[in-house]
Order: C-alpha cells, then structure tokens, then sequence
C-alpha cells in the first residue's frame, strides 16, 4: 500500500480539495464546549489543540499541549445525523373531494466528505449499512447519503478512559474500506500526517495535495502513536473479554442485575441518541389547518420511551428494566442474530453522555457477577 | 416507501366499533397476490398508519381487512366510508404454513380479532386449494355481540368443524360459555398428525399452547402470529423488534417451537 506524507500546514489544502470536488465538508468544531460534528470550510475551523477527558457521566474539553487536530476521542454527535437524519420528511399526502395522492418527499442529497471518522465509527457506519441497505428493503434517504460519501478516516493515537473499541475489535487502527485513511503524527520535530488513499476518489484527491515521499521512520511514528491508544485502553479500566456476550446475556434475561440497573436508569434515553448505531425510528403523520394536506415525517426514536413498545392493552415494555434490558441485549446480542455482528463498537458515548453514570461494560461484569452468585 | 391509494369499495360493521372493509387500488398496486397471514399497512390521510392482517380470499383482487377502532390510526380507518380513499403498502410478513396442512389434521384457534388473520385459511379450505384431512375451529369471543363473521360460520361448517365459545353470554347463546381452553382441552386430536395454527391475545395463545402440549402436540407443529408496535414493516424502524426477531419481517407467524425461548419472556 503507497503511503505519502502531508505536513500538517498543508491540512487545509485536503479540506479545500475535497470542496472544490464539490463535497460538503464534515468536520470536527468546537461548540457548546463539546467537539461537534458540523460543516468546516477551512483548517480554521477544527479543534487544533483541544483534547478531552471522559468518564461516567463526564465530559470535559481538554487543551493539549501539541496542537493536535484530531487529538480528541469520540463527543456527543456521530457521524449518523447526516446519514440517518434525526428528522426527515417522508411523503406529502393531498386529499380531494374525489381521490387521494401521496408523493414521496423528494430531498436533496449533498455529496459529504467526513473528515475525521474514527475506525469505530467506520464500523457503526458499516452496521448501519446493514439496517437500511443490506436486505429485501432499502431506506432511500439513508443509501443516497451513503452512496455519495467520501470519508477520510483518521488511526486514534489517544483514547479516552470511556473507549473500549480494543475489546470490540473495532480500533483503534482503521482496517474497513475508506476513502482516505490518516494518522496524525507529532514529535518535537514535525507534525504531519502519514496517508494513504484506499479509493479511486481518494486517489484523485491525493493528487491535488503537496505530498511527500513516506520514510520509515514516519511508519515507525505513526504505528507507536497508534499502539499509544492500544497501550491507553489496554491498561484502562474497559478492557474486558467481550468473546461470549450473546451467549452471557442469552443466558441472563432473569438476571438480577436488570433491576438493579432499572433503579438508577432515568429511561431518558440518552444512551440511544449518542450511539452510533442506535437505528430505530418513528415517524409523525399530520395535517395543516385545511385539513387538505398531510404530511409524514420520520425521526429518531429510542427504545426507552413509553410509546415504542405500546400495542392495544399498553407498553409491551412498561417498566425500566424491560427497556435497559431490550437496549442492552440487542446492542450486545440480539444483534449477531439481525445483522452478523455486534451492534456496539466501544466507542464509549453512552458511558459519558449518560447523566447518571451508567456503564455498559460495567453492567456486562455485573451480570456475570451476579450469574456467578 | 410510499403507499399506492386504494377505495373502500365495500364496509359492513361487524359489531360496534369493528368494521370490515374491502378496499380496491385506485392508482398504483395490485390487490391480490398474498399469503394468508400476511398484513398491510394502512394509512388514514393524516391520522397514521396501521398492520392490519389480510382477511380475505387470496384470489378476488380485493384486500379486506376487519379493524377494531382503537388508536388513532384505527379510529381514522373506522370513521372511513364506502367511496373514500386510503394508502396502502404491502403485503407484507410470513404467511399461514399452507404447505404444512394437506393429509394432516388442522386445528384453527382463534380469538377475539385474531380470528382476521385466520379467515384466508379457512377460505383457503373451502375453496379446495388447502385439503387437510380434517380440520377444526376453534374460536373464543368476548360476546356472543363481539363475534366476527357470524354470517359466514354456517358455510364454513362445510370445510370444517366449528367450536365457539364466549366469556360472557345472555340466556339465548346457544354455544358454550368460557375460555377457549376448555373445549379446546375436551377436544379429541390426533396429536402427531395435527398441525395447529393460533391467533389471539397472547395470554389465551399461551394458555392454548399449555393445553396443546399437554395433548401431545409438537412445539413444530404449532404456528402462532404476532403483534408488537409497528411503523414500517420493513425492517427499519426498530420497533417490532421481539429477542432477535423483527415481528414484521421474521414473522408474524412464528412456529412456536422456534420461539418458544422468546414467548415465555415477559415484557420483552
């Protein structure tokens, strides 16, 4: 595989090779103290310097001394809110006195480059993949996004303590197909980026850019700034044999530890929002005051509410520990059975945006705690 | 994916509340080509949409669907007359095993509305394209009021052997009075060769289902639908998810001798 060097001064000339491609660019930014998703038009806009702390329920931006740009681990906001929009129209309906039309809502779908996706978040893209494209029917909305994607991965060299994507086997090293994969490197001497284009298009953008030839001592850095985050989750306090966990939860719908959690869970459904892969939606039919037109939109919704499970009678799922139980069994095991693989990629956001503190890796001991009992 | 506009071309109220409607396409679709046990999904203009089990003939170019006003999509569908219009997308979900029925005994449970979903089966069996070696109705209501398709129960007495049942009666209900369950237990099966196909709320399926194994009938010989919340039916929204099963797409009907690890977790 040919590697070539892009000194970090010339990071702005990918970013400007991908929008006069004509890509809408998606980037890290600061906001709301928090790194955000969001369109970036220039190097300006990324998060140079800033690196963050994560814990159970904690997040908190952290300057770092090495001007970093990709120096920070996963936030608040995936890549999926510009896949699987948070909201999106559906179709418009038209009545009349003598027939009934229903058009499909007819969006327009930009042509994105993420910059910055994480080999967790290839993974959580790849799984969505299989929710909306991979059988008899296809989300539409979700497959013209994807199919017009450019993505520029990014090898984590830090992790925070809430990763865990070494015991997922989904990092810290990009290995699923992207379009253009980086590592960032800093020593004293130089800060640049050892890339690779892993597509026709990323080959093309590879060309605009003032590359140098890699050496071997930029392999050497960029492979110990990987293993860093490897050594990071290894010796943290989320390593943990993930091997058997169909299997453990299989075992366990009975277990104790479901009402032990159900105490402390607010249900307030956090956790799905910042999943990457959490897919599951709603959608909301209404009219205008005519009572002529109507509408469908589709949105996010999560397994947590009272609504999702309500069939005639009542909430299939009326307390809190039915719904902690159906998040966490279908994240860690239902899921091989839907969709051939694990639907958690470690990458740690419903550790630290649970307001209460709740760990999953923490409730997977639990319940081996408690089948030990 | 957006649902093809169907007419109501026909609508009788079965009881209060519940109405059967016979709904042909208007523009786009085909009604026809589906399997017993199979659903659509019914939109009301602005109200929302609903998985309604098909009810009908596979074979007349019409859906028919009984619905029973219940949420607001339901109420929508209720308040529609002969003449308007409603979307429709499907068919949708697995179907009655057909194939499992000819030379065997086939025993229909029904309760309550669950009795929609197992009406092409029986019309399957009058019009001689399914022949078991015998076949048996059972059917529960609340009311001798709330029980569907009285009008047909004569004919259907020519495929197969009827056996009603209400909860709660007047003095001049001429059949039995309880639960399905003890007619159901009295009945004299060929155990190994009967194949049972179950359709109810799901505490008279479990109860069934306890006295059907008592008899000697195999967990694989009896096939059971299903109902959880749905807003696709393709799979997508997550909302009929049952253990590792998506009602919508892996069933409605399940063989229980597949599910039964699932069926007997509560508020899964």
């Amino acid at each position: 595989m040919q590697y070539s060097v892009l000194l970090a001064t010339d990071l702005d000339r990918l970013i400007q090779a991908l929008r006069a491609e004509g890509y809408q660019v998606m980037g890290p930014t600061l906001r709301d103290q928090a790194i955000i998703y969001d369109e970036i038009h220039s190097v300006a806009e990324l998060p140079k310097g800033w690196g963050d702390e994560q814990e159970k329920a904690h997040y908190r931006l952290k300057q770092r001394e090495d001007g970093a740009y990709f120096g920070y681990a996963a936030g608040p906001h995936s890549w999926k809110k510009f896949l699987q929009r948070p909201r999106r129209p559906v179709w418009r309906a038209q009545k009349s006195e003598d027939s009934l039309q229903i058009v499909a809502a007819v969006e327009t779908v930009p042509a994105m480059a993420f910059l910055g996706v994480r080999s967790c978040e290839l993974h959580a893209i790849a799984t969505q993949d299989r929710v909306f494209t991979g059988d008899q029917y296809r989300n539409d909305s979700y497959s013209e996004r994807r199919a017009k994607l450019f993505i520029v991965a990014v090898n984590c060299t830090t992790a925070a303590a809430t990763c865990f994507c070494t015991s997922m086997h989904t990092g810290p090293q990009v290995t699923l197909p992207c379009d253009l994969e980086m590592t960032e490197v800093i020593d004293d001497a130089e800060h640049f980026f050892l890339l690779r284009s892993g597509s026709a298009g990323g080959e093309r953008i590879l060309q605009q850019l003032p590359l140098h030839a890699a050496a071997q001592r930029h392999h050497v850095l960029a492979q110990s700034a990987v293993s860093n985050a490897v050594r990071q989750m290894e010796q943290g306090p989320r390593n943990f044999d993930s091997s058997d966990l169909q299997a453990l939860l299989y075992r366990n719908y009975d277990s104790v530890s479901w009402d032990q959690v159900a105490d402390r869970c607010l249900s307030c459904a956090n956790c799905t929002m910042a999943c990457p892969t959490c897919f599951c939606s709603t959608v909301e039919d209404t009219t205008d005051l005519s009572g002529d037109h109507a509408e469908r939109w589709e949105r996010w919704d999560s397994c947590f509410t009272g609504d999702f499970s309500y069939i005639s009678g009542g909430a299939v799922r009326a307390d809190t520990r039915s719904r902690y139980r159906q998040w966490m069994t279908h994240k860690l095991a239902t899921w091989y059975d839907q969709f051939g693989s694990s639907g958690c990629v470690g990458c740690g956001r419903c550790i630290a945006w649970c307001p209460v503190g709740i760990d999953i890796t923490e409730e997977v001991q639990s319940i081996r705690e408690a089948e030990k009992r | 994916m957006v649902p093809d506009i169907y007419r109501i071309a026909s609508r009788t109220e079965e009881f209060p509340g519940t109405c059967t409607l016979g709904i042909t396409p208007h523009s786009g679709g085909r009604a026809g080509n589906f399997s017993a046990g199979q659903f659509n999904m019914l939109y009301a203009f602005g109200a929302g949409e609903v998985a309604i089990s098909m009810s009908g003939s596979a074979q007349d170019g019409t859906y028919i669907h009984t619905i029973r006003s219940q949420g607001l999509a339901t109420q929508a569908l209720h308040r529609l007359r002969e003449g308007e219009f409603l979307g429709v997308r499907g068919p949708f979900g697995s179907g009655w095993p057909m194939e499992q029925v000819a030379g065997r005994h086939l025993l229909i449970v029904a309760g309550g509305l669950g009795m929609a979903p197992l009406r092409p089966v029986i019309y399957s069996l009058l019009e001689g394209k399914t022949q078991p070696s015998s076949a048996q109705l059972f059917y529960g209501a609340r009311r001798p009021q709330e029980m569907l398709y009285t009008g047909e129960l004569q004919r259907w007495q020519q495929a197969l052997k009827v056996v009603t049942t209400v909860d709660h009666a007047e003095t001049e209900w001429p059949g039995q009075i309880g639960v399905i369950t003890k007619p159901l237990g009295a009945a004299t099966l060929d155990a190994e060769n009967t194949v049972v196909f179950l359709c109810g709320p799901e505490v008279m399926m479990r109860f069934c289902i306890q006295v059907l194994l008592g008899k000697g009938v195999s967990a694989d010989a009896i096939y059971l639908s299903m109902e959880r919340n749905m807003k696709c039916a393709i799979g997508h929204c997550g909302h009929c998810q049952w253990g590792p099963n998506f009602i919508c797409k892996d069933g409605p009907v399940f063989r229980y001798g597949d599910i039964r690890a699932w069926f007997d977790i509560r508020a899964l």
